[in-house]
């Protein structure tokens, strides 16, 4: 833990409102203008490695908040500064109006964080972990309530070197909520999941927000951002490069439409000659069977029509929902990179 | 904010950092007791180390005679008492401690604790309290258990082994430490403790107690901190002068090992 100073231009520091409730419907939960970290470079050289570049959101009572990039983006760091793991070079970061730089004490008790592979004792048992914890704090949450929350009542007897990945991480998240915490910081929840498990796991975090507490996610996967969230913002690079609510960030990407289909055999030239013709199709693309017809918002519309004036009946049509993958596209120019979602499980903290 | 309500909400901050200490070492010390292979080394190998010497090498329960002061009319095995004692010491402090410590760091549990009240400082404080609990009682047993199968001989001057025993244990678990600090991982741990604790227990007499240890291997010896220890409670159980140097050798070695751990530890 760093005890240095706190950065310049950090104001008074007040003690975390627990008891003031009047306060919780209007100021953020969590605000971070400007955020910048770097990293010592490699041994030898001057040139520091830049994790944050610049950061800034706010989360509002009660949401269930996104961070979303891919690995490396700087997601880990920026959710560390603001749990006092690290201290951040630039920048001002406020948790329940608190700067846990200057005062990481006051922000402990009232911000649980589910650590990115934090593992505990092989030997210590859900419900001896969960004591263990709750006994850290003021005001705890009650254990036996916790244990039915995360489904995890029948298995308080087992050592965490016996849970599965899912129990573990439903542990993991019940130590993050253990103090009863006003804010829950889950750091990549469900990576190393498998899909029943993570869905499960969703199911969960929605229940704690349920119960008032604000939930800040961190996660490297779309559609994990996609359904959960109520606003997010995407990181790349250490910068933001978008942030809304899901909805928002898919409307604003851009105003085509892709319609994929299939038609019979007999009539597929046909079909192609006659999409490849109309105005509101701008690309027309064969997949196999299958042909991907890409225009304007009418494009369905058009598609459909058309082809019945051919007596082209389609054995299937499907409109290709667009995704936050698609936002990040637009936005960064790049695609994302799913290589790193499954090969990188083990990275660091540092990044 | 003025002064005053500052200090309001910092003396409650100050404390809190060791709300749930009891529950901490009560919990670490279950998972201890849980752990086998580490109970058997820290609580009961020196006793299985006397016991064992002491029956099966012919000759350990006889009275020494042409070895010369002191231990002419001592049994070997009375001699071997104070090399089982550092030996009490030193196991815990270089095997399971230095471990414990950097699995804790590599699994990142100390980091987990820094984002809780809790500091993670109160884990280092609960294993040194349970190492110095299976000290004590691994040193007690020992003791009892010698003197129960073998009849040992009493001190000659008990404050001098006592004195000699405490600065043993700072200097061991000073050196402990340091190991745990460097650490990054449990197994590292493991393999730098072990490349210590071995040729400690070579200097402390392990294999050549009493008279016949070599000259050379007692000169060096008595610049190590186990040689020092084992020489130190040796002078105090059989002789009346005063083990002034090794005494200093111990507290020296503590003197720069505990501020070099404090230094070089690592939190995450």
């Amino acid at each position: 833990m760093s005890t240095a100073p706190p950065p310049t231009g950090a104001a008074t520091v007040a003690s975390p409102a627990r008891a003031d409730a009047s306060s919780v419907g209007t100021s953020p939960v969590v605000e971070v203008r400007n955020l910048r970290k770097t990293y010592p470079g490699p041994r030898g050289s001057d040139a520091r490695k830049v994790a944050v570049e610049d950061v800034s959101l706010t989360v509002a009572p009660g949401e269930i908040f996104g961070i979303l990039g891919p690995n490396g983006a700087g997601k880990t760091t920026t959710v560390e500064c603001l749990a006092g793991l690290r201290e951040a070079d630039g920048g001002v970061i406020r948790v329940l109006g608190v700067d846990p730089q200057a005062d990481p004490a006051a922000v402990r008790d009232a911000v649980g964080v589910q650590l990115q592979e934090a593992a505990l004792h092989e030997k210590i048992t859900v419900e001896e972990a969960l004591r263990l914890f709750a006994s850290f704090y003021e005001a705890p949450s009650d254990v036996e309530e916790l244990l039915d929350l995360l489904d995890l009542a029948e298995h308080r007897r087992v050592a965490f070197g016996k849970l599965s990945g899912g129990q573990k991480q439903r542990l993991s998240i019940a130590l993050a909520l253990v103090g009863n915490p006003r804010v829950a910081v889950l750091d990549e929840l469900t990576t190393g999941l498998d899909p029943a498990a993570r869905r499960a796991t969703w199911e969960l975090v929605e229940r704690v927000r349920d119960r008032g507490v604000t939930i800040l996610l961190v996660t490297h996967f779309m559609e994990e951002a996609e359904r959960l969230c109520d606003r997010l913002v995407i990181i790349d690079g250490g910068r933001v490069v978008a942030q809304g609510t899901p909805a928002e960030l898919i409307d604003s990407v851009d105003t085509s439409r892709t319609v994929r289909l299939r038609v019979p055999p007999a009539d597929h030239d046909l079909a192609l000659h006659t999409l490849a013709g109309l105005a509101d199709v701008e690309h027309v693309e064969v997949d196999g069977r299958e042909i991907e017809v890409t225009g304007t918002r009418r494009v369905l519309l058009a598609v459909v029509l058309a082809l019945a004036e051919q007596e082209v009946v389609p054995d299937d049509v499907r409109t290709v929902t667009r995704t936050l993958e698609d936002v990040f596209v637009a936005v960064t120019g790049r695609t994302y990179d799913h290589a790193a979602d499954s090969a990188a499980p083990h990275e660091g903290g540092a990044r | 904010m003025t002064a005053a309500t500052t200090t309001l909400t910092r003396v409650p901050t100050a404390r809190s950092g060791w709300r749930g200490f009891g529950t901490l070492l009560r919990t670490e010390t279950r998972l201890f007791l849980r752990d086998g292979t580490a109970v058997f080394f820290a609580l009961v190998f020196p006793t299985v180390l006397l016991v064992g010497v002491g029956l099966a090498i012919p000759g350990m329960r006889e009275p020494i005679t042409g070895a010369g002061a002191p231990w002419d009319g001592l049994t070997a095995i009375a001699t071997y008492v104070p090399i089982v004692l550092a030996a009490a010491v030193a196991t815990p402090a270089l095997t399971t401690m230095p471990v414990t410590f950097a699995t804790a760091r590599e699994k990142g549990l100390l980091r987990r604790l820094s984002t809780t009240p809790m500091r993670p400082q109160g884990v280092v404080v609960a294993h040194l309290l349970i190492n110095l609990g299976a000290i004590a009682v691994s040193a007690a047993l020992a003791l009892v258990v010698g003197q129960v199968v073998f009849g040992l001989a009493a001190p000659v001057s008990p404050l001098t082994v006592v004195l000699a025993f405490v600065l043993t244990v700072l200097s061991m678990l000073s050196l402990g430490m340091v190991v745990a600090a460097v650490a990054a991982k449990g197994s590292t741990a493991s393999a730098i403790g072990n490349l210590v604790y071995f040729p400690m227990l070579f200097l402390s007499g392990m294999w050549t107690p009493g008279p016949i240890m070599p000259d050379v291997v007692r000169d060096i010896g008595q610049f190590s901190p186990l040689g020092a220890a084992a020489q130190a409670m040796s002078a105090g159980w059989f002789e009346t002068e005063v083990p002034t140097l090794q005494l200093v050798v111990m507290a020296a070695w503590t003197a720069v090992l505990l501020p070099l751990a404090v230094r070089l530890f690592r939190w995450s």
